[in-house]
């Protein structure tokens, strides 16, 4: 159905389930080293486990302080109240990328409960969202469907598990059900996450790269008829992996249940599966509320009080929110409202922030993301920050401001970085892209170039100054584009000075 | 009969620090001693190819000066619940048979740092459910008392290897009374630590909040050297304690000095009495009683009413516990693995456990599982809960008006082989005294105090004492011990029939 004609009919309401890795070293309950830290992402499979990893007999099971100072931190910045005691559950239901067949997550007692993240939208519109809940986890290992068409399960010949993703550290963030967003539902959904991504990152607890799964969302989507109060059935649509997925996930579920509804039909609760090809979500399995994970307190692991010191100590250390962030930075950059919308718009604060500390300015930093690179990246079908990082953006930057490289060059650089050819220094040296800058070079080409074209120095004499235009072009075009063409112009009027 | 199998842990350190014998002497007397009768006892499940080596490096250290440790030489035989890097670890189980792990259980590495001589690893009812041993996927351990009887459980193989001279000490795990129980029906000491006194880590769960690993040996003070070697913080367990904790070796050789029990408050528990309880068993207890009384203690009778919902609360807890921690055994990364035709990843994991799992253990995963499932779990899983408080507190309570609480480690003496095995209640009944302990997560010894008259067969008394006052048991059952053997003339082991290969084989024609 018609997204309009459905918001007429029925109000959405969403509730969004982020997973955030965090970036410990270790695993949540185990000496593996954390693939989401890093340096561990990508290794064989089951090359970084720990026995407890596997679920093998008499492992158990110790809490990483680290990954609960970043909860608490990540609760503080959502806002929550930290709990006194909280405790771990373990959440029991058989499946082979769980080791131990239970995951050790937290259930009534969760360490972070009640808070608000404010959310900006692309027309200025500033939301609350309220938070249920943070709860610390661990995340499971990664199955690969071996054989049959579609990499699910149904018609896989067999399938591989990897254990190095299991156990690593997640907080689960949840909000309450959302309501009064309307047609800025799927919106409200997108930069909700995106907003839970810079927190995170400003906290410095999560790479909170997506396309890595360090950032994972769930989003609930159910319709109630206008004037009705009591919330419709949802539907649960899993791990919807960019920012853009998650707008056009949560406006497709919106239109497909207010056709069904809307035609007399009933909403099924289950989870479904997002198609990026199509657009369009699937039916996965049937998900009611009495799935039952037989819940218990963990008897392995004592509660978790964090002394209100500790608290207290998180509390007063945390970085400004990124709603008072952007305020502040409007006015530092300089940048126009518009400006600055747009690169929050586009998702790229993050970067920018990151490659001005890096050493660009603001002006050349913004053109870099919002233009080349987010250009490449649309037409790729990926999040520019999968392309480059903001470290090597700096460094194009800064080359171009020095004169190293011409603008025409520096995408050449970015190209063979972005190609896998090395550090932007390397990539220089392999493509040999340095601007000509030996005047003699210079001279000798624009020599050429008058040579080619007599007429052009007597124009220039005569005043007519834009006719160096034609010889600066053949020079240019001489010099294979590695010249800097202001100077070739300073060169061209000298000579017809002479 | 070497008379090296004959001697306690402590004999052995002080002739082998000595160097009057080596510990591959004394460790080849005991493999011998394994291998005359454990044909018919039936206490191991796999004796260790490494024990000769591993003993004759610790007699190469001690020449040079550099093993000082006090059990050095000593050889142990280690319950299989235990992982061990160079044994199959199976906890009784077809499910795990042939499972070496990777890791050697905390308590095993801190034997073998001590120098301990690791023997082979007894049997077990499988994953330490059960009270007879008989559970055991390997076929039943049998009390050397009497063959035909159980040698209790679930480490009826590490009481009956220390009570057939087949090793000096042992290792158990005790989760309801798998140390306690045993040690009382084959005239062995054992003791449950505190909860968190001993890593469990490498101890392969039963019920988690319960499982304690603890010592099995022939004398009190045996184990207090045992458990001052295993004890102690561990960091790869979140629920081990972190006290500091005192010598349990000197607390018993205290005891032995005193012999006395001035001014000792000596609590019976009202509920583990009379009715349910053999007649034998009532009587030497409550001589022991009289023996304590005489030698200067006050008995104080003590109403502990939570106690009588102990086994109910248990057998919901343990389950539910179990239920969990046994999701593992899966055939997906270890184990058994069961593949009918064409069968998906669903089907392999449940041919996997309806094959490899046994009657008991299904019984128990269905109970806990069920006791777990949302709409019961209040009235089953946290009822339970409520009841360990009551239990908690009627500890508390009574460790208020006591120094420590006794009772009979055992209803009855050792059943016969097969007795209970149809009846899981009657079965359960038998860990009705010990299972307190566990709930409350205070320390409990079994330890023997006679022979019942009617049958001959050996008496356990239980001694319990407050959290963390492990020493205590320590000492005051040392000094019981040294009264009771002033009475028998000697330990109560020394007249346990003989095991003789030919004897036996007349005890088993018999049996048939």
């Amino acid at each position: 159905m018609d997204f309009d004609k459905a918001l007429e009919m029925f109000e959405p309401v969403i509730g969004l389930e982020v997973h955030v890795e965090l970036s410990t070293k270790s695993k949540m309950f185990s000496s593996a080293p954390n693939p989401a830290y890093g340096e561990a992402f990508g290794a064989e499979p089951n090359t970084q486990i720990t026995p407890l990893d596997i679920g093998l007999p008499g492992s158990l099971p110790v809490v990483n302080e680290q990954a609960v100072r970043y909860s608490i931190q990540l609760g503080l910045a959502l806002g929550c109240s930290i709990a006194e005691s909280s405790r771990f559950a373990r959440k029991n239901y058989f499946y082979p990328d769980l080791g131990k067949n239970y995951q050790i997550s937290q259930y009534d007692e969760p360490i972070a409960y009640e808070g608000s993240v404010e959310v900006e939208l692309e027309n200025g519109r500033v939301f609350h969202v309220p938070i249920e809940r943070a709860h610390m986890e661990e995340d499971a290992g990664k199955l690969t469907h071996v054989g049959g068409a579609t990499g699910r399960i149904q018609g896989a010949e067999y399938s591989l598990v990897d254990y190095n993703r299991a156990g690593v550290p997640l907080v689960e963030i949840v909000t309450k059900p959302i309501v009064g967003a309307e047609a800025d539902a799927p919106e409200l959904a997108r930069a909700y996450v995106s907003t839970i991504r810079d927190i995170v990152r400003a906290l410095g607890v999560s790479n909170a790269r997506m396309e890595r799964g360090n950032l994972r969302c769930d989003a609930n989507v159910s319709l109630r008829p206008r004037g009705q109060e009591k919330f419709g059935t949802r539907t649960e649509t899993k791990n919807v992996n960019s920012f853009r997925s998650i707008e056009r996930a949560v406006r497709y579920e919106i239109q497909r249940q207010a056709a069904i509804l809307a035609a007399g039909g009933t909403i099924q609760q289950e989870t479904r599966h997002w198609h990026e090809d199509t657009g369009t979500t699937s039916p996965g399995r049937p998900k009611s509320d009495a799935d039952d994970y037989r819940y218990f307190p963990e008897p392995d692991l004592l509660p978790v009080a964090p002394p209100a010191e500790l608290i207290g100590q998180l509390r007063a250390a945390l970085p400004e929110s990124p709603a008072a962030m952007r305020r502040r930075l409007k006015g530092e950059w300089g940048f126009t409202d518009n400006e600055f919308r747009d690169v929050v718009n586009s998702g790229l604060l993050a970067e920018l922030v990151d490659t001005v500390r890096a050493g660009a300015t603001p002006a050349a930093a913004r053109k870099w993301w919002t233009g080349e690179i987010a250009r490449l990246a649309n037409a790729q079908g990926v999040e520019p920050s999968s392309l480059v990082n903001p470290q090597q953006v700096a460094q194009i930057a800064q080359l171009v401001e020095s004169g190293e490289l011409t603008d025409r060059l520096a995408r050449q650089v970015l190209e063979g970085v972005i190609a896998g050819e090395g550090t932007p220094g390397e990539v220089i040296e392999k493509r040999g892209l340095r601007v000509v800058s030996d005047d003699s070079a210079l001279l000798a080409a624009i020599d050429e170039a008058l040579a080619a074209q007599p007429d052009v120095l007597a124009k220039i004499k005569d005043g007519k100054v834009q006719a160096a235009g034609a010889v600066i072009g053949a020079v240019m075009k001489a010099m294979k584009g590695q010249a800097d063409a202001a100077r070739v112009r300073e060169l061209v009027l000298e000579r017809a000075a002479q | 009969m070497s008379e090296l199998i004959r001697m306690t842990a402590a004999e052995l350190s002080e002739k082998l620090r000595a160097k009057e014998v080596s510990s591959v002497e004394v460790t080849q007397a005991h493999l011998d001693r394994i291998a005359e009768v454990d044909g018919d006892v039936h206490a191991f499940l796999h004796i260790s190819e490494n024990a000769l080596t591993t003993a004759a490096a610790i007699d190469a250290a001690r020449l040079d000066g550099t093993e000082h440790s006090p059990l050095a030489g000593v050889p142990i035989a280690i319950k299989d619940v235990l992982c061990t890097v160079d044994m199959p670890s199976t906890a009784g189980s077809k499910i795990l048979e042939g499972w070496v792990p990777p890791y050697d259980a905390t308590v095993v590495r801190r034997l073998r740092e001590a120098g301990l001589v690791p023997l082979g690893k007894t049997n077990m009812d499988e994953f330490a459910m059960g009270s007879s041993t008989e559970h055991s996927a390997y076929g039943p351990t049998r009390n050397p008392w009497d063959l035909e009887r159980i040698p209790g459980g679930s480490g009826g193989g590490s009481a009956a290897a220390v009570a057939a001279f087949e090793a000096p000490v042992a290792l158990g795990s005790d989760t309801g009374g798998s140390i306690r129980q045993p040690a009382a029906v084959t005239g062995s000491v054992g003791v449950k630590p505190t909860y968190g006194a001993v890593s469990r880590y490498g101890a392969i769960a039963l019920a988690s909040s319960l499982d304690q690993v603890g010592p099995v040996s022939r004398t009190v003070l045996d184990s207090a050297l045992v458990q001052d070697i295993i004890g102690g913080h561990d960091p790869h367990d979140s629920t081990s304690l972190t006290d500091g904790w005192p010598s349990f070796a000197d607390a018993a050789r205290q005891g032995l000095a005193e012999r006395s029990f001035k001014g000792v408050r000596v609590g019976v528990v009202k509920q583990f009495q009379g009715e349910g309880f053999q007649a034998g068993v009532q009587q030497r207890f409550d001589e022991s009683l009289e023996l304590l009384a005489k030698n200067g203690a006050e008995i104080v009778e003590i109403d502990a009413p939570s106690f009588e919902y102990a086994v109910a609360a248990y057998y919901l807890i343990l389950p539910a516990e179990a239920s969990s921690n046994l999701a593992k055994f899966d055939s997906v990364r270890f184990g058994l693995r069961v593949s009918p035709p064409g069968a998906t990843v669903d089907k392999v994991m449940a041919a996997t456990r309806e094959e490899g799992f046994g009657d008991e253990v299904k019984r128990r995963i269905i109970l806990g599982t069920y006791a777990l499932s949302a709409g019961y779990y209040d009235a089953y899983y946290g009822s339970a809960q409520k009841v360990r408080t009551l239990i908690q507190r009627d500890f508390a309570s009574a460790f208020e008006k006591v120094d420590v609480l006794v009772s009979p480690a055992a209803p009855t003496t050792a059943f016969k082989l097969g007795e209970k095995l149809d009846d899981p209640l009657a079965m359960y009944l038998n860990d009705i005294t010990t299972i307190p302990a566990n709930l409350a997560g205070v320390p409990g010894m079994g330890l023997p105090i006679g022979l019942a008259p009617e049958d001959g067969l050996p008496v356990g008394m239980q001694l319990m004492a407050p959290a963390r006052e492990d020493a205590r048991l320590y000492r005051h059952g040392a000094a019981l011990e040294s009264l009771l053997e002033e009475q028998w003339g000697g330990s109560l082991l020394a007249q346990a029939p003989a095991l003789e290969p030919a004897e036996m084989e007349a005890a088993r024609d018999g049996a048939v």
